[in-house]
């Protein structure tokens, strides 16, 4: 019953808390009909959605969003002076991150994260030797680059989506 | 408004507005394609943040009511940013390999600076 009526559960969740934000939940009537969208709009689209990947630890997940938030601080920083500075003494460069995750969401979601990091920009996830293809504004040393993003970022993502 | 809320917000836009400056600037002065990415990234995550942040407070303590509307818009661009980014760097590395030299991503191939 409850599955016939929200068939996924987390994007209703969020198809209402957006819905609520956007308006400002100003009054009783809104709600109502951010509720209707919420139940009606993953009726719709169920089917475009991969299939959801159980969130076995919110509370990680939360942690995980306050340190990506100052990373993205930090990394504005470093890229700011990186932009004023001298521009012959970076080095950029293409760097291969292999992946342990086996999940094509998860991959994308991280690909994402490292792409919203400044001073990185994930350019192709590969679905058959599941490596990410990243190009790093400055990355002298591309090794620590990887274990940077794998200890920081896919670790994380790993124990939080269970894969 | 007391004071401290003034130039909090008002410390917030200049911030904001430093920053998609400085992505701007960063698309200009980068020599090549792949490292221009990098400009915008930084306008959409710090730019955008801390004005919207800054309007969040200004309108929460104007209207005597927590304002959150500024969330969505910044939602929005957290998901749509990194698909850009993708879509433009996949098709540079196409026209790369590709080997079609007219293009700006051909261009950034011929002369990769650091990489002496």
């Amino acid at each position: 019953m409850m599955r016939a009526v929200l068939p996924l559960p987390r994007v209703s969740l969020m198809v209402f808390v957006l819905w609520a934000v956007i308006t400002n939940a100003a009054s009783f009537g809104l709600l109502v009909l951010g509720a209707i969208l919420a139940i009606v709009i993953p009726l719709l689209s169920r089917n475009f959605w991969p299939t959801p990947r159980p969130l076995l630890r919110p509370w990680r997940g939360l942690r995980f969003l306050g340190l990506f938030a100052l990373d993205i601080i930090t990394a504005n920083w470093r890229v700011a002076r990186q932009i004023i500075g001298p521009l012959h003494r970076l080095a950029p460069a293409f760097v291969e991150v292999p992946l342990d995750l086996r999940d094509p969401f998860i991959a994308t979601l991280l690909g994402s994260i490292v792409s919203l990091t400044p001073g990185t920009v994930s350019i192709h996830v590969d679905q058959q030797r599941w490596v990410l293809l990243v190009h790093a504004l400055d990355a002298p040393d591309p090794q620590a680059l990887i274990d940077e993003i794998k200890e920081r970022y896919e670790r994380a993502l790993k124990e939080i989506f269970a894969c | 408004m007391s004071t401290a809320t003034e130039l909090i917000i008002s410390t917030l836009i200049v911030l904001g507005a430093l920053f998609v400056l400085l992505g701007s600037v960063g698309l200009a002065r980068l020599p090549d394609f792949f490292m221009r990415l990098h400009g915008p990234t930084k306008a959409t995550t710090m730019g955008v943040g801390a004005t919207l942040l800054a309007s969040a407070i200004f309108f929460s303590v104007q209207d005597r009511g927590v304002s959150l509307h500024e969330l969505a818009p910044l939602f929005f661009l957290f998901i749509t940013a990194p698909v850009t980014a993708h879509l433009l760097a996949k098709a540079a590395l196409h026209r790369k390999s590709s080997g079609d030299t007219s293009g700006q991503a051909a261009q950034a191939s011929e002369h990769e600076p650091g990489q002496h």
